[in-house]
């Protein structure tokens, strides 16, 4: 049987994801959009869409929107991250999810329960809009961004990591001369650092995973794997982990 | 003066009750049809009419202290019992800045002495209380100008620029009771030897603002009220052993102010005796604090005082309830250690030994033996912004507790009182996803 046994909607501060799932977690449809303001009617369409593409089955919704999915079953961000990462990789470990605008770090036990996790703190420091801001404002496409870091002899020191203060930093950086790819390794070493000391508030055994929009992005994981000092696998579609964990909340018998 | 006197006295006695029970009235008038509380708590508790008539006597009669007997502006942690057989009339900063915590004054007091170079990184007791000593702005119509103020550094250093900065302001005489950190379990005999020289030189500086002199008899009676007072006070906090806890922990934290604010004082007393017997009265009939109590939490520091009823009813609504909390429980040792037949020597014995004043260990052991003696299976550590004192280690007695006991334990970035340290989304976020974890 290949119909959909859930849906999952992982509405997020940047982008909305949306996922059908059968009963062994395979992933049969996914939807990814930037988060339309109008949070109801776009999700009500990108769920209509799975429907149509795997069949209907109950939805389960995560995320900052997750009270504004029609008729979904609302769980955070944290433990639907967990169940989907877990779903991946059957092991404990510890998840790091760089979103649009929070970074969580989350240990898992060996049943892919939440042990403990921590969050950024309040502001945009140490998240995926940081480095929008940032990368934005030196005019470097996200297609370049692993090239121009990989290219740096050495990395620039950006010392801040507030979204506000880094971006005049980096003005007077690129002002006083200094390669822009030195500046974005820099970039992404900063931010690494800023999550190794969230990730510090959450240690424990086993791997390192990573999923979230920014693992899509090969230098913030080269950082990161540099900063933790060591190894970081990208969970397979790093930006459907939230929804798909969503969906499996409501697969009877699912991990 | 005896004009004042009079009013002062009729403040107390006849207008300030007036006033408390035409306010309950209201209220009642206001209830009704709606239900008292509600959705996921229990019945509402009925001493409450009484703590709002207590308190709200207590801050109308303060409007017309000043000129009529003595006023002192004191610490928290202030060992209080020495200045009321004196007859002082005391304000507590903290308190009344709390009252402006829950009816979200901070951020425009804060403003105003932001404006005068105040940091905002300053606790935002500071700021409320500067706030507003410079705008006259408060939500109990009046608080009295001090004649002394009495600062102990036992809760955190912040206290003594904050009433050096009052003293300057009002040019008044400020007393400092200095008490050394306690590391390990108990002070020094040298330490203790140095906080009573102060408390003996305290007793002649308030006798002076005073005009009056303190009797050992006065002094032993108010030492027997304190120590009454704090034992009646952990009498009630105990009754949360119990399953279902007959209250929850924002009714402690509101319960709390006449222990911190009226100590040694035989209303203070009379108070507490009745909320201890309507909590027990509660226990024999099961009637829990929530409707229906799943999961039993401890809470660490202040509470987030403008979002208390926020966060608790979201965690009600699942079935968690603060069963216990560090801070309600300060006030329940504090006092414990008060001896009247050596008021002098024993305040500075107790004053010594509250939790702030004490190591991490310390913190850690009482944290340990709150979560064994109320059966909690998780803890709230409510990181607060403002104070730094209260919020160091967290990170280490998170790890340690969770470790150690086996219990989950959530850090929980907040303030106190300044809403603009709190993001009530991410903060429900993480209440949220604590709570799923519990599964
Ligand atoms: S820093 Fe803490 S102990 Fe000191 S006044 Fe503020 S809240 Fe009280």
């Amino acid at each position: 049987m290949s119909g959909a046994a859930g849906l999952g909607v992982d509405v997020g501060s940047t982008t909305c994801k949306a996922v059908a799932v059968d009963r062994a977690g395979r992933i049969l449809a996914w939807r990814v959009e930037p988060t339309h303001p109008r949070i109801e009617p776009q999700v009500t369409r990108l769920l209509g869409a799975l429907r149509e593409e795997a069949g209907d089955a109950p939805v389960g919704a995560t995320g900052y929107g997750r009270k504004r999915v029609p008729s979904g079953r609302a769980l955070t961000e944290i433990t639907c991250h967990a169940r989907g990462a877990f779903a991946r990789t059957g092991a404990a470990g510890l998840l790091v999810d760089m979103g649009g605008q929070d970074t969580k770090v989350i240990r898992m036990g060996p049943a892919g329960e939440v042990l403990d996790f921590a969050m950024n703190d309040k502001c945009a420091a140490g998240t995926g809009r940081f480095l929008e801001v940032i990368l934005g404002r030196l005019q470097v496409p996200f297609a370049e961004v692993a090239d121009q870091a990989a290219r740096a002899e050495r990395a620039v020191a950006v010392s801040s990591t507030c979204t506000v203060f880094a971006e005049s930093e980096v003005i007077s950086l690129v002002a006083d001369g200094a390669p822009l790819e030195g500046i974005v390794k820099g970039l992404h070493q900063a931010l690494a650092a800023r999550v190794a000391a969230l990730a510090r508030g959450a240690t424990g055994p086993g791997e390192v995973f990573m999923s979230g929009g920014v693992a899509l992005n090969a230098a913030m994981v080269g950082a990161l794997r540099e900063a933790l000092g060591r190894p970081v696998r990208v969970l397979p579609e790093p930006q459907l982990v939230g929804a798909l964990g969503a969906a499996l909340s409501v697969v009877p018998g699912a991990a | 003066m005896i004009w004042r006197r009079a009013r002062y006295e009729a403040a107390g006695r006849v207008v300030g009750p007036v006033i408390a029970s035409l306010d309950a009235w209201q209220r009642r008038r206001g209830r009704r049809g709606r239900g008292p509380r509600g959705g996921p708590f229990g019945p509402p508790l009925e001493s409450v009419a009484k703590l709002k008539e207590l308190m709200t006597v207590h801050y109308y009669q303060g409007r017309y202290a000043d000129g009529a007997v003595p006023v002192a502006w004191v610490t928290s942690g202030f060992p209080v019992e020495v200045l009321r057989p004196l007859g002082f009339h005391t304000v507590y900063p903290e308190n009344h800045a709390a009252m402006c915590g829950v009816q979200r004054l901070v951020p425009g007091l804060s403003d105003a002495v932001e404006a005068q170079g105040y940091s905002r990184d300053l606790c935002s007791y500071v700021r409320t209380d500067l706030g507003s000593v410079v705008t006259g702005r408060t939500p109990v119509g009046r608080l009295p100008r001090p004649d002394l103020l009495a600062c102990c550094t036992n809760i955190c250093q912040t206290v003594l620029y904050w009433y050096r900065a009052l003293a300057a302001h009002f040019g008044v005489p400020l007393v400092l009771v200095d008490t050394p950190y306690v590391y390990g379990p108990e002070a020094k005999p040298h330490q203790l030897a140095y906080v009573r020289d102060q408390l003996e030189e305290l007793v002649r500086v308030a006798e002076k603002v005073s005009g009056r002199r303190a009797e050992p008899e006065a002094l032993a009676e108010v030492a027997r009220l304190a120590k009454e007072g704090t034992d009646l006070w952990a009498e009630c906090l105990a009754t949360g052993r119990e399953r279902p806890a007959p209250w929850t922990g924002i009714d402690g934290f509101f319960h709390m102010a006449p222990i911190v604010a009226l100590r040694g004082t035989e209303e203070c007393n009379a108070y507490y005796r009745l909320l201890r017997d309507e909590l027990k009265d509660r226990v024999r009939r099961g009637i829990g604090g929530l409707r229906e109590e799943r999961h039993r939490l401890l809470w660490d520091n202040l509470p987030i005082w403008f979002a208390v009823r926020e966060v608790a009813t979201l965690l009600a609504e699942r079935g968690f309830n603060f069963v216990c909390t560090s801070y309600t429980n300060a006030w329940a040792e504090a006092g414990s250690r008060i001896d009247p037949s050596d008021l002098i020597g024993s305040a500075a014995d107790s004053y010594t030994h509250i939790i702030l004043n004490q190591d991490l260990p310390n913190r850690l052991g009482i944290l340990r033996r709150l979560a064994r003696d109320y059966g909690v299976d998780g803890a709230v550590l409510h990181s607060d912004r403002s104070c730094k004192p209260y919020s160091i280690g967290q990170v280490d007695l998170r790890d340690r507790l969770a470790a150690e006991l086996g219990i989950r334990v959530l850090l929980l970035e907040a303030d106190h009182s300044d809403p603009r340290a709190w993001a009530s989304q991410q903060g429900e976020n993480r209440l949220t996803a604590f709570m799923e974890s519990f599964g």
